[in-house]
């Protein structure tokens, strides 16, 4: 299977096909990434994913890659500079640690989407499910559904955006990132608040949600962000750790 | 970690092929655990009573077993073994005197009703399905799981899924911290597990509630209220079928339901095979939220 797989990959290589197809259903997956993650670029498509685990992942390069139906866990994790855009729904921890380019989900997302991201945007046009964007680091996330709850856990940097609702403890232990959301919030999380949304905010709002796809109007949103009270011990707090 | 599968059939038209459907379902989730595999099926309901039991050594144990069970209780048993199990159907009314005769030999009560019939041993979904010809098998639902063993030991008994009253058995994938003091008062009500395995607790805990009179659905909220630990339990009843999951929720989960069927799994991975997954709505169940289905 190894060497048939390779074969068709160098054959589409040499003929200079584009998009070139890489077909699941007779491919290993350890052959497509190390194939993907050879390239300097080019656009790639992927076949017969079946919910597979890892596809398209540690790219360092500007590649487009579509992947056609669902993936399982990690897809297209630590991405840096490629543009992955997934048709059908994503499994826990898509754009795991990404560092830059984009991630396009057109369904659903389960647990921990965009975890630990250090840039780059990552979109979710469906719903994504509890701890999205936990840890984030940087990365730019917009969400065209729901959110689940404890997202945003911890979160450091970058934005968070948000058309639909979020779950229960939205932004726990908040750090410096940006919470945006345009419904309802179950509730929020230790140490997070609501924020006056002022004119730069509605800048950056209106620039993600314009690269996201996103028909929305920034002043719908309410902006989120830390108290700042958790940074340091107080024993006053040691109820809220 | 552990893998759970589920099919409840909608419609009469996939009957034929619901073990195969399941089968596939079950192997697609064999990198979740290796330890041990297990399916319930709700096949054809018989007149009397189904009572699938099990013997590491069969061709002893289930040797004459059907003329002695005729001379017990009087009446004509059948028996059909398939493997290390075997399924009898027996006389309305005759299952308190079946098992205490089975605890007097030695042989292990799986499960018992009207149309579960209940499969489980050591070793990979891909043999343990094969070993008793599942894919053969036909019916309206059934749920399965292969095991990552984290709380008592990997042995037939330690496997999923647990039936613990009739027509009724349930999977889990996560951990129950509070097992034991539930299992203690469960045994009180009268319903004591047979293992030291804690989701053979949970099984009881639904047992016991649907024995006081609440529905599946009641029974599955209870679990939210009673059960402290990790869980996302799937659960088959004569008719209905419930999935749960804990308020935190880190056990991963992904159903999927179109006009013929409703199913469950730990990962999308376990729809590739379904007809018309393409066009199924898919989403991944809320947390604390319960979900059934009856026909």
């Amino acid at each position: 299977m190894t060497t048939m797989a390779n074969t068709q990959i160098r054959e589409d290589l040499d003929i200079g096909v584009q998009p070139r197809t890489i077909d699941m259903a007779w491919t290993e997956l350890r052959d497509l990434n190390s194939t993907l993650q050879a390239q300097a670029g080019g656009e790639w498509v992927i076949e017969n994913p079946r919910g597979a685990h890892a596809l398209a992942v540690g790219l360092q390069a500007p590649l487009e890659v579509t992947i056609k139906g669902s993936t399982g866990y990690y897809c297209a994790g630590m991405n840096k500079e490629a543009h992955v855009h997934v048709t059908g729904s994503v499994g826990p921890g898509v754009a795991e640690n990404m560092i830059s380019g984009s991630v396009v989900v057109e369904g659903d997302a389960s647990q921990y989407a965009g975890a630990t991201g250090h840039g780059g945007l990552l979109v979710i046009k469906g719903n994504a499910s509890s701890r999205c964007g936990i840890s984030m680091k940087g990365i730019d996330i917009v969400v065209h559904g729901n959110i689940g709850h404890m997202s945003a856990f911890m979160a450091q940097s970058g934005n968070l955006v948000v058309l639909g609702d979020a779950g229960d403890a939205l932004g726990d232990s908040l750090y410096e990132a940006r919470l945006f959301v345009r419904g309802k919030v179950k509730s929020l999380g230790a140490d997070c608040i609501e924020k006056e949304m002022r004119p730069e905010h509605l800048e950056i709002l209106a620039d993600l949600l314009q690269r996201a796809g996103a028909d929305a109007d920034p002043s719908e949103f309410r902006r989120y962000g830390s108290a700042r009270k958790l940074y340091n011990f107080h024993v006053d707090h040691a109820g809220d750790y | 970690m552990c893998g759970i599968v589920g099919l409840f059939l909608k419609k009469d038209d996939l009957r034929p092929q619901l073990g195969d459907l399941l089968t596939d379902m079950l192997i697609s989730m064999t990198d979740r655990g290796p330890d041990s595999a297990g399916i319930a099926i709700y096949g054809d309901e018989s007149q009397g009573l189904k009572m699938t039991i099990q013997s590491d050594t069969p061709e002893e144990t289930f040797k004459g077993l059907e003329d002695n069970l005729n001379a017990l209780l009087g009446a004509p048993v059948r028996m059909r073994v398939v493997d290390t199990h075997a399924v009898l159907s027996l006389p309305e009314g005759s299952e308190a005197e079946v098992r205490a005769y089975m605890a007097e030999k030695g042989i292990r009560v799986m499960g018992a009703g009207q149309s579960m019939e209940i499969f489980k041993e050591v070793g990979l979904p891909r043999d343990v399905a094969a070993r008793f010809g599942i894919r053969q098998m036909a019916g309206s639902h059934g749920i399965g799981h292969t095991r990552m063993a984290t709380e008592s030991a990997v042995t037939t008994l330690g496997a999923h899924p647990f039936s613990t009253d009739g027509d009724q058995c349930l999977v889990h994938n996560g951990s129950l911290s509070n097992h034991n003091r539930v299992r203690r008062e469960l045994a009180r009500k009268g319903f004591v597990p047979q293992t030291q395995n804690d989701t053979e607790v949970a099984a009881c805990y639904i047992s016991s509630r649907l024995a006081e009179g609440a529905n599946l659905g009641e029974a599955l909220e209870g679990t939210l209220a009673d059960l402290d630990g990790f869980f996302t339990f799937v659960v088959g009843t004569r008719n209905g079928f419930g999935v749960v999951r804990d308020p935190i929720a880190c056990k991963p989960a992904v159903m999927a339901e179109t006009d013929s069927y409703v199913a469950f799994g730990s990962e999308y991975r376990a729809f590739a095979n379904l007809p018309g997954i393409e066009n199924a709505r898919i989403w991944e169940p809320e947390p604390a939220t319960v979900y059934f289905w009856e026909r």
